[in-house]
């Protein structure tokens, strides 16, 4: 199989998953609302939103555990669930956590998944369950009874057995959960390099700091809706650029910002020192006849005016401000 | 990856690995193999307590019992007579209960279905399990009778009920026979199991009420204002293998049970079908 975009790894579209006005109502409680996903084959794709926002709702939906109340989905360009019996072999899967017979080895249970694939090949079962086990850390642990696995054992025990076959797209639920820094890493390599390979990864998480290592492209989600979809840059240069100011003349800087145009934020005390940090929204150009105010000036400004600088900074907005941006601040699970 | 040639057949699917797997995961784990042993300790424990007493009276408990001292055969007939009412369906219904609730309560049956097992090839295979061990159940009863009898009393030939007399042999024959009736007449109730097992991820709900269901309709068999209701139901023939003790064997009860049991694999397999192949596997 060669790397590729298009062809038999995805739709006409080119897009390894595509869901259209996906809905699931439990009860009155619509878990996911009317979501548009677009997944590019070949990309990482990280699929963000806070707890019960309805991620591992649309994985079900897109592996056919659970059926749309409405919608459709397209997995590798055929539909689901009518095709699932052409498409899911060549997808692998975590799915809200591991699942495992406690009383059977890891070997074991992986040799039973391979068993329920209608095509695999018992000849090379052996070998494949070896090569996924070796692949998650686990080769050593192999023959161990599975209730005896700590959580991180059975998260890469989870993980090997999405990868027993060659696959086309990768469906992860929170794959690094409960994985030590090694283990975080080491899955993080292995989606690269699983990318890499051409399998596309469809990650779901709610670390963003992980996300921003290793996807390309990504989607919020927000009380079971889709908010913000797109590659990684893109959804943060939607974000705001701020600038950043350390000085003990905290009054006179913010005087100063607002005579450009500035609006300063509260102060916030300088770490470590004696100062204040004072921060602020660098307003995008307002058109191509209005130059946009550059930083350098905003200091040259500062400076004539007496404010004594100690730091400047130009800061993007972080993924993580994005987020709370866009799914809100609050704490309680909503729904 | 491997390379993949677009004109060579496609890799040689199989099938049955799944069915092998069942049966291996099945009667791999230590539950089975302690309902297996609880069960052959019956007959054990009958033998040992015929031992130990010195006389029976004739006509006091089970049919047979106060016959084994004179031929340990007889201890297998006990064992199986004593172990149809509860004890095989107590131990058919720990696994028919748990064919997918136990799945489900693992977290394994998500992943079953996305290898993709197919759920009606899934559903097939964990009946075909259960039914396995209905096979082996009354086999188990059957054979520690036969040699815990053999063991502890004299064998010979045996009297049947139509008063003819056969041969060891001949009679061991007869209690396979017996343990064949058995496992026939659990089959319905194994269906029953599988339906109420796609009805919950809680497999001890599903093996309780399974396990429920045959105690009710052998009471409901037990009470004669119900005369007309009693043909239906799936334990009516439970008890009727005597008719495999006549010579020459008197097949009509075996036919009646065996066209009984596929009646109810038939209702209870097609509504297990009909839950399952629309279910929403959210455990
Ligand atoms: N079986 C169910 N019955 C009823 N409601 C459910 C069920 N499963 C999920 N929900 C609801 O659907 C919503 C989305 O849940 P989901 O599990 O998809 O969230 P999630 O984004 O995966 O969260 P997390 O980050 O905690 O894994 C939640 O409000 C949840 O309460
Ligand atoms: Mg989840």
């Amino acid at each position: 199989m060669s790397a590729g975009v298009g062809g038999s790894r995805a739709g006409a579209s080119g897009l390894a998953i595509e869901t259209s006005g996906l809905t699931k109502h439990f009860g009155r409680q619509a878990a996911v609302d009317g979501v548009d996903l677009a997944v590019p084959a070949g990309t990482v794709f990280g699929f963000l939103g806070p707890n019960g926002s309805g991620k591992t709702t649309t994985i079900r939906m897109l592996l056919g555990l659970a059926a749309a109340s409405a919608g459709t989905v397209k997995l590798l360009g055929a539909s689901m669930p009518g095709e699932l019996h052409k498409v899911l072999p060549r997808v692998g899967a975590l799915v809200e956590g591991p699942g495992f017979y406690p009383f059977l080895s890891g070997a074991a249970n992986l040799h039973r998944m391979d068993a329920a694939g209608p095509h695999t090949v018992p000849a090379t079962r052996k070998l494949r369950v070896g090569q996924a086990l070796e692949r998650v850390g686990l080769a050593h642990s192999a023959g161990k009874k599975v209730h005896a696995y700590s959580l991180g054992m059975k998260q890469r025990l989870g993980i090997a057995g999405a990868l027993l076959s060659a696959r086309d797209l990768l469906v992860l639920d929170e794959p690094t959960n409960g994985l030590d820094p090694q283990g975080t890493r080491e899955v993080r390599n292995l989606i690269r390099a699983l990318s890499h390979d051409g399998t596309t990864v469809f990650v779901s998480s709610h670390l963003l700091a992980e996300v921003e290592q290793m996807c390309t492209h990504a989607a919020v989600m927000s009380s079971g809706r889709l908010v913000a979809q797109g590659p990684l840059a893109d959804l943060r240069r939607e974000g705001t650029v701020r600038i950043r100011l350390e000085t003990p003349d905290a009054a006179l800087g913010r005087q100063e910002l607002v005579r450009l145009g500035l609006v300063p934020a509260a102060d916030t005390l300088e770490p470590g020192g004696d100062g204040v940090q004072v921060l602020a929204a660098l307003p995008a150009s307002a058109g191509p006849a209005v130059p946009a105010l550059l930083p350098e000036d905003i200091v040259a400004h500062l400076v004539a005016a007496g404010v004594r600088v100690r730091g400047f900074g130009v800061e993007r907005e972080s993924l993580e401000d994005r987020f709370v941006a866009l799914t809100g601040e609050g704490f309680d699970v909503a729904g | 990856m491997l390379p993949v040639d677009a004109t060579a057949k496609p890799p040689r699917g199989s099938a049955w690995s799944l069915l092998g797997s069942e049966l291996k995961v099945l009667f791999g784990r230590r539950r089975t193999w302690a309902l297996l042993l609880a069960l052959a300790a019956i007959p054990v424990l009958i033998a040992v307590a015929v031992r130990l007493s010195s006389t029976v009276p004739a006509g006091r408990g089970p049919a047979f019992l106060d016959r084994i001292s004179q031929n340990g055969l007889f201890v297998a007939f006990t064992a199986m007579l004593v172990s149809v009412p509860l004890f095989l369906p107590l131990t058919v219904g720990v696994v028919a209960g748990d064919t997918i609730a136990g799945e489900a309560s693992h977290g394994t049956l998500r992943y079953l279905l996305v290898a993709p097992a197919g759920r009606i090839r899934l559903l097939l295979v964990k009946y075909a399990g259960a039914l396995a061990f209905c096979v082996v159940a009354p086999l188990a009863v059957a054979l520690a009778g036969g040699a815990i009898g053999a063991a502890l009393f004299p064998v010979g030939p045996v009297t049947l009920l139509s008063g003819d007399v056969i041969q060891p042999p001949e009679a061991a024959l007869r209690i396979l026979l017996i343990a064949a009736y058995l496992a026939v007449s659990l089959a319905g109730l194994s269906a029953i199991g599988l339906f109420l097992s796609t009805l919950t991820v809680v497999p001890v709900g599903a093996m309780a009420a399974t396990v429920v269901v045959s105690v009710v309709s052998q009471i409901l068999g037990q009470l004669p204002q119900l005369e007309w209701l009693h043909p239906w139901l799936f334990s009516h023939y439970w008890l009727g293998f005597g008719d495999i003790l006549r010579q020459p064997v008197l097949w009509d009860s075996f036919a009646s049970n065996a066209v009984l049991q596929a009646g109810y694999v038939a209702v209870f397999g097609a509504l297990a079908y009909g839950r399952f192949a629309t279910k929403d596997i959210l455990s």
